[in-house]
């Protein structure tokens, strides 16, 4: 199991040809207080950087984009009742969606969790 | 957007921001906390407890004549409400309008409360508007009146169902003003303090202009208590929203009447009758005859709420109008939003259409406030 990241702070965690995709906690703490959030419709594919969902703060919208092309093969329901979640445990029961993976190579061009904590530390 | 820290104007309550966590960022050229704990928070502590809100970054003036008459004469040439009419201590929300009857900004007017302060109009307005707004004031001052720039004071606001509670232990005379008057008085033994039941959440609360140089001893004072809390702008925007009140530059600006933003209680009986104010033409002849648009809330079927710019449309999909505002209302639990339709869809409960990312949410003109205010009148 490997954990990718995106430069626009998606999260991917990769098992056996699937991605589990969310927001970095460092995203979450930016956008604030998480009220809703829209899923894709599960079985809807997506190239790596499409819109694939909506995150809406109290304070504003912000796009969250395919960290990986592929299919939708699950969305994470609990968050329509609950978007707070996605503060609570922006890597881990916070999650957005899976995406079945088209090209596991795409991989190889995201950041691993040191290159991505640079990253971050490089925007502070 | 192109604002460097070093050109930011501070408050007296800066330090005291940071100390306190404060989140900060460029608001109407200054530094200011955009929020504390977490707006949801704070706006939940402010609808329950109490919460204080730094907005010393608005501005502050006097207009200093003879008499009373002869001060609110003068104000009532450039807004359209009845100052001459207000009672020593009273307060009023009005306009200060262009020739086309466009809103420049909105304010807060005071006629001082005391015979030592007879002839004194106390003013607020906003941050971003205020050097423009003491120029105009100023180009229209007539000889024998002045206009007083209070701009080492700082303004705090105490809001919430707590807020008279905590206050009143500080300064006793506070519990006896009613909702929309104010008064000189000494705060923790602070003097010159002008202190007014008034704010801009829809609770009852109190806004307290205090020296600059004290306003930090204020605070704290203020902030031992464990029922006060401080408030960012964050939520100081969701808080409004729901009380329905308009802020400037997005819900009101020069290309809106007072009649088209919902605003005409705020002109007085008598200046209906007498006219005499910027754009009064235009003005009278919109309560006759009606606006071409109005100011609406918006209630959203769903938990996605529409932002400022959202296009509303009606039932057949045609463009009706635009968002101005828009948030998740904490204490309502759902979406909230204002914006401006076509006059013949200002109706409550008129069903339209609002595009928020290329997608058409059903939504409803609604009744504001969106929660129940719980000031005491």
């Amino acid at each position: 199991m490997t954990v990718k990241y995106t430069e626009d702070h998606e999260w991917a965690r990769v098992e056996g040809g699937e991605a589990t995709v969310g927001i970095s906690p460092y995203a979450a703490e930016q956008l604030g207080d998480v009220v809703y959030v829209e899923l894709p419709e599960v079985g809807k594919t997506f190239k790596a950087g499409d819109e694939a969902a909506t995150v809406e703060s109290v304070k504003a919208a912000s796009e969250v984009y395919a960290p990986v092309s592929g299919e939708i093969i699950a969305v994470n329901d609990a968050l329509e009742g609950n978007p707070a979640l996605v503060n609570e445990s922006a890597d881990g029961d916070g999650w957005f969606f899976k995406i079945k993976l088209a090209d596991e190579g795409e991989l190889a061009k995201l950041m691993n969790e040191a290159a991505y904590k640079d990253f971050v530390a490089g925007l502070e | 957007m192109g604002e460097t820290p070093a050109s930011l104007k501070k408050t007296p309550l800066h330090a005291l921001h940071l100390e306190c966590g404060g989140k900060m960022v460029p608001f109407a050229g200054y530094e200011m906390p955009v929020q504390f704990k977490g707006i949801l928070a704070e706006h939940t502590q402010v609808r329950e407890a109490a919460g204080l809100f730094d907005v010393s970054h608005m501005g502050q003036a006097f207009i200093i004549g003879p008499d009373h008459e002869t001060s609110a004469r003068f104000l009532e040439t450039l807004v359209p409400s009845d100052i001459v009419g207000l009672a020593p201590g009273g307060m009023r929300y009005s306009m200060l309008l262009n020739d086309e009857g466009g809103i420049l900004d909105d304010l807060m007017i005071t006629r001082a409360g005391s015979e030592e302060y007879a002839g004194w109009i106390y003013i607020v307005v906003n941050a971003a508007c205020k050097d423009a707004d003491f120029a105009h004031i100023n180009a229209h001052l007539p000889g024998g009146l002045e206009l007083d720039i209070a701009d080492s004071k700082a303004l705090l606001a105490l809001q919430g169902p707590k807020a008279v509670e905590v206050l009143s232990k500080l300064a006793p005379e506070v519990a006896d003003l009613s909702f929309m008057n104010g008064r000189r008085m000494e705060v923790v033994g602070i003097e010159g303090c002008i202190v007014s039941r008034s704010g801009y959440t829809g609770e009852d609360g109190f806004e307290i202009s205090v020296p600059g140089d004290q306003a930090e001893a204020l605070a704290r004072a203020l902030l031992d208590s464990p029922d006060v809390e401080p408030i960012g702008l964050g939520a100081r925007d969701s808080l409004r929203l729901e009380a329905g009140l308009c802020l400037y530059g997005h819900d009101i600006d020069e290309s809106t009447t007072p009649v088209e933003a919902a605003l005409t209680w705020a002109i007085g009986k008598r200046r209906r009758e007498e006219g005499g104010f910027p754009g009064a033409e235009k003005i009278l002849d919109q309560i006759a005859n009606g606006a071409p648009r109005k100011r609406v809330g918006l209630v959203l079927g769903t938990r996605a709420p529409a932002r400022e710019g959202t296009v509303i449309l009606n039932e057949t999909g045609d463009e009706i109008g635009e968002v101005t505002s828009g948030t998740f209302g904490p204490s309502v639990g759902a979406p909230v939003a204002m914006g401006y339709v076509a006059a013949e869809y200002a109706k409550l409960d008129t069903p339209v259409g609002l595009d928020v990312r290329g997608k058409v949410r059903s939504a409803r003109v609604a009744k504001m406030p969106f929660i129940q205010k719980r000031y005491e009148k």
